[in-house]
């Protein structure tokens, strides 16, 4: 990966910067230029919550290159708390860390942790971002 | 817009051929669908290809493949939707004739994946999800059906034999198919006995990498019937749809939206309901899928597609068969060729030309055909005028 992609994408990685839509309230990770419930174009950064639940989960036991070195590893669709908006909350895609594969269940809660994704090779950049692990 | 009908179809065997380039098996493909049409000169070219850019290194096949196939210098285009990229040449293809831009037109798909490692190819086939929120964080188009398989099986209570069975008919039916990548019949057991990919997804619940081609000669009806010596068979809709690239944004991980509303454009462009639809060539790129596309195409009710392929009710001999060709399972999956070689597969049955796999009386058919984990679809609708 190229340093500018990899810069690019930091606010989001590192710290769940999403963006809120001024008028309707939507919040969309990553953030975006227009709404696509309002069609506003004006929005708030705010940070994403760090807890959620399992919607749907996997166990990847063929992984692309770059993850080899971890399979197998499992990932899950989490959708993070809404609070008391009364919202659906933001669901993100992401690997389930330090977690039993056959204590896994849809409904299980979670939590966001910052973690190494991969690292590219000996000289390439290390990757990092989120992962969830059970709470 | 004029009506438009397909005239000639043509597709060579399909799986790892080693011995043939991509400019090869596109123009065995598209020469034979010229002969099956008898005409003498093609007025337009679309080509369907995901990425032969990262397969083999080539791009601009617009020119490459005109030249290959001694059709210079007529306009080509090629389309890319990925996986959909074949139906979506089809669908630009027909726009091309209906508008009356041009008369006779050559729509191929192709995608030599050969070429590559197994991880070389993985990755060509992840450019269809999101880099940067789902394959950055280590996932593969098994994982994301896989997601989708738990969240169907939690929800409505599908079982792991009735994926399996998906893989058992469509290699039933590719077992009748001499063009078929793997026409080996498989069993239930085998299915759930194979390796572990994405759990709950085993390796044949997934469709293979495959080299392969095909081509369908596109004219206006009118001129269909004049020319043809063969049943017209005319393309009476046509619906296509885009989603969400993430399959976390979307609000229900066990429906396939963008086929729901390819569908539903279709069956009102061609005046049908699923009920009049007697055969269909689906995207079982994995056999979750398959599941998920009969009930947004209406032939299942939403969460009864697992029990319906179970019964019968699309195997050869059912109240709708599906995948006679033996779908992606069997007959392959070269990506950017599969959605023409669904419209060949209806086209054939259609005309009464599908040998041991021929469904009785079939005089509508419908092919769908999907990209990514569902973030675009196209739909179409035949019937043999
Ligand atoms: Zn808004």
């Amino acid at each position: 990966m190229s340093s500018p992609r990899y810069w690019r994408g930091i606010p989001q990685r590192y710290r769940l910067e999403a963006g809120k839509c001024k008028k309707c309230g939507k919040i969309y990770f990553p953030p975006r230029l227009i709404c696509d419930e309002c069609k506003s174009r004006e929005f708030e950064k705010v940070n994403l919550p760090k807890e959620g639940k399992i919607l749907t989960y996997t166990i990847i036991r063929v992984a692309p290159s770059q993850c080899t070195d971890q399979a197998p590893y499992a990932m899950g669709i989490v959708e993070l708390s809404a609070g008391s908006t009364g919202k659906d909350g933001v669901k993100i895609l992401s690997q389930i860390a330090d977690c039993d594969f056959d204590k896994l269940e849809i409904g299980m809660p979670v939590r966001i942790e910052f973690r190494k994704i991969y690292q590219e090779g000996e000289a390439g950049i290390i990757c990092y971002g989120y992962k969830c692990v059970p709470v | 817009m004029r009506d438009v009908a397909i005239i000639g179809v043509g597709m060579n065997k399909w799986g790892e051929l080693w011995e043939s380039s991509l400019r090869d098996i596109f123009t065995e493909a598209a020469l034979l669908a010229i002969e099956d049409a008898e005409v003498d000169h093609i007025d337009s070219m679309y080509i369907g290809c995901m990425s032969s850019g990262l397969f083999v290194g080539q791009e601009h096949l617009s020119s490459l493949l005109t030249d290959y196939l001694g059709m210079g210098p007529i306009p080509a285009t090629r389309v890319e939707s990925a996986c959909s990229s074949g139906g979506l040449a089809l669908r630009t293809g027909l726009i091309d004739v209906a508008s009356g831009m041009n008369d006779i037109v050559l729509v191929g798909g192709v995608e030599k994946m050969t070429d590559v490692s197994v991880h070389g190819a993985t990755f060509a086939l992840s450019t269809a999800a999101d880099q940067e929120y789902e394959v950055y964080h280590g996932v593969t188009f098994p994982g994301l059906y896989a997601l989708m398989a738990r969240a169907h099986m939690h929800r409505y209570g599908t079982t792991r034999k009735q994926l399996a069975q998906v893989a058992v008919k469509n290699h039933y039916h590719g077992s009748m198919n001499p063009l078929a990548q793997y026409p080996q019949k498989i069993t239930a057991e085998e299915v759930i006995e194979s390796v572990m990919v994405a759990d709950p997804l085993r390796i044949l619940d997934c469709s293979p990498i495959t080299d392969g081609a095909a081509a369908v000669i596109l004219a206006p009806l009118d001129l269909a019937k004049k020319i043809s010596k063969k049943p017209v068979v005319k393309i009476i809709g046509s619906g296509h749809a885009t989603d969400t690239i993430a399959l976390h944004s979307r609000k229900d991980l066990t429906e396939i939206k963008s086929t729901e509303r390819a569908a539903k454009i279709a069956y009102e462009m061609a005046s049908k309901s699923p009920e009049e639809i007697h055969l269909a060539e689906v995207h079982d790129c994995f056999t979750i899928a398959e599941i998920c596309v009969i009930e947004a195409l209406g032939f299942a009710e939403k969460g009864k597609g697992g029990p319906a392929t179970e019964h019968g009710m699309t195997t050869l001999g059912g109240k709708i068969p599906v995948n006679t060709s033996g779908g992606l399972k069997s007959k392959g999956h070269p990506v950017g060729a599969t959605g023409v070689a669904q419209a060949i597969e209806i086209t054939k049955q259609l005309r009464g030309e599908a040998g041991e796999r021929q469904v009785k009386n079939a005089k509508v058919g419908l092919t769908q055909n999907m990209g990514g984990s569902g973030g675009s679809s196209i739909v179409h609708i035949m019937e043999v005028v």
